[in-house]
């Protein structure tokens, strides 16, 4: 989830610091994730991805665009919300816009999660457990615009826009108007 | 959350977020596998000294797709039976380690009582009496909603043995507090001794209120708690204030029809009728489990949007 939508229900209120990717660098960050998924992949066959609420979601239409684009074929696109899967469950609001809408059944699926930001990697585990009610998939790859740092589970990402060293404390806006760290007040 | 006793419990506020919670659940059902891990760990009794099928079989289901663990108590098979008082039994219930109590009895306000003997569990009012269900009446709303797009500025018309039934004031609370227009239809035998202070029209004939309704709740003659005696027959109650198809034609094109069950068809409501696609009662019950999900969900330590918390 955007930390920055988040932010109310902690109290505070996020308070930027400095822009560390404009909307130009993102949009060529995920030109660069697209193809590197189709890389990876050798095609497009297969290929669902996923974004999750509600951080990763317009990333993955982005990418999925993109990637229709070069590979001229359509890539399923869907959503997923992991509210109920949480192990920090009932910190976190049940969001009523974060719908969860896998477009197909996933098992021999190459799954494509897309987040925002990867942090401690529950949001991950998280959205494991829950792809595994949609289907046995062949592999799931993981794409994430910003990875902060500070995992506390055995978790990486495949496809990063940018590595971001930050402190616990910080936060990061991850739009696809740019990358912005910052804190919350 | 602490307890749901009534829908004046929660307000709009508090039934918006368990209609835009229970959103979420209706899609979890959805699912090739439509169970989350939501709950685990927590422990939700039944506790019904009052028969059901509907309600019980309903919440049930809705702690097992959570992944709750669920105890069932239902009192002709236990220790009441000896004399055990109730509220031995609940405390004996709670020590076992529940985290939630779902009550129903034959008698209003024991569910409200039960909820001050509790220490920690969450108490649901899963029928009490005369009194309230507030979990139907948040399914009828959520139902309605699904159909209708939005509750406020519906008619909503109640029609049948209003006096013996919880569902109707819990419905009354509830589609008023969402804005909707609420008008009783029903012998005057079968309206509650008085109407004070609810916000509600009365309707004297069922016939010529039907057109203007853009709900009709259709609810049941309540046999068990003797309505027999205040009707002068079975028939005669079906001829003026059943729903004959013959008075559905009467209605919107447009209009739903809710039935919160048991359905005993041909007294309150005709059984073409109640096969008819505008006839919600099916859609009801399935919608009923997402709805108690949320609530359990909100209970036991979630939240929605509405009410913003602050989390560490």
């Amino acid at each position: 989830m955007a930390e920055r939508e988040r932010s109310h229900t902690r109290g505070g209120v996020f308070v930027p610091r400095s822009q560390i990717l404009s909307a130009s660098d993102v949009h060529r960050a995920l030109v660069r994730m697209s193809h590197e998924v189709a890389e990876r992949n050798g095609g497009l066959d297969d290929v669902v991805l996923i974004g999750l609420q509600t951080g990763g979601v317009p990333l993955a239409v982005i990418m999925a665009t993109l990637l229709t684009e070069a590979e001229s074929a359509a890539v399923p696109v869907g959503t997923l919300d992991v509210a109920f899967y949480r192990d920090d469950f009932g910190l976190r609001p049940v969001l009523p816009e974060a719908v969860t809408d896998v477009p197909c059944d996933l098992t021999g699926r190459v799954v494509v999660l897309v987040d925002d930001v990867l942090f401690t990697g529950r949001t991950i585990r998280a959205a494991l457990n829950a792809l595994g009610d949609f289907g046995r998939a062949r592999t799931v790859q993981l794409a994430v615009m910003v990875d902060r740092g500070h995992r506390e589970l055995p978790i990486r990402p495949d496809f990063v826009g940018k590595n971001l060293p930050t402190r616990r404390d910080e936060m990061v806006d991850v739009s696809e108007h740019g990358v912005v760290i910052g804190s919350l007040q | 959350m602490t307890h749901l006793l009534s829908i004046a419990d929660l307000g709009r506020d508090g039934i918006e977020e368990v209609l835009s919670v229970a959103e979420a659940f209706a899609e979890v059902e959805r699912r090739p596998i439509p169970k989350v891990p939501t709950l685990r760990g927590r422990a939700v009794a039944t506790l019904f000294f009052e028969e059901s099928t509907r309600t019980r079989l309903s919440f049930e289901t809705a702690a097992k797709r959570l992944s709750a663990d669920v105890l069932s108590f239902s009192a002709a098979s236990s220790s009441v039976k000896k004399g055990e008082s109730i509220r031995d039994t609940v405390e004996t219930i709670e020590a076992m380690g529940m985290d939630a109590l779902i009550v129903r009895h034959a008698s209003a306000g024991v569910p409200a009582q039960v909820s001050r003997w509790v220490r920690r569990c969450k108490v649901v009012n899963g029928g009490d009496g005369w009194h309230e269900h507030p979990t139907q009446a948040l399914l009828d709303c959520f139902t309605v909603r699904q159909a209708k797009g939005a509750i406020e500025g519906l008619r909503v018309l109640i029609v049948g043995d209003i006096r013996h039934s919880r569902v109707a004031r819990s419905q009354v609370l509830a589609y008023s507090a969402l804005g909707a227009a609420v008008t009783l239809a029903a012998p005057g035998s079968l309206l509650p001794p008085s109407l004070d202070g609810w916000p509600v029209a009365v309707a004297g004939d069922l016939d010529a209120a039907l057109p203007d309704a853009d709900v009709v709740s259709v609810l049941r003659l309540q046999a068990e708690r003797g309505s027999g005696a205040f009707v002068p027959s079975l028939r005669e109650y079906a001829a003026h204030w059943g729903l004959t198809a013959r008075r559905v034609a009467r209605m919107h094109p447009q209009a739903v029809l809710t039935h919160p069950g048991p359905m005993i068809r041909g007294v309150e409501i005709a059984g073409d009728v109640a096969d008819l696609p505008r006839t919600l009662a099916t859609r009801q019950v399935t919608n009923g489990v997402a709805v108690r999900m949320a609530v359990l969900f909100l209970l036991l330590g979630g939240h929605g949007t509405t009410v913003p918390r602050a989390a560490g």
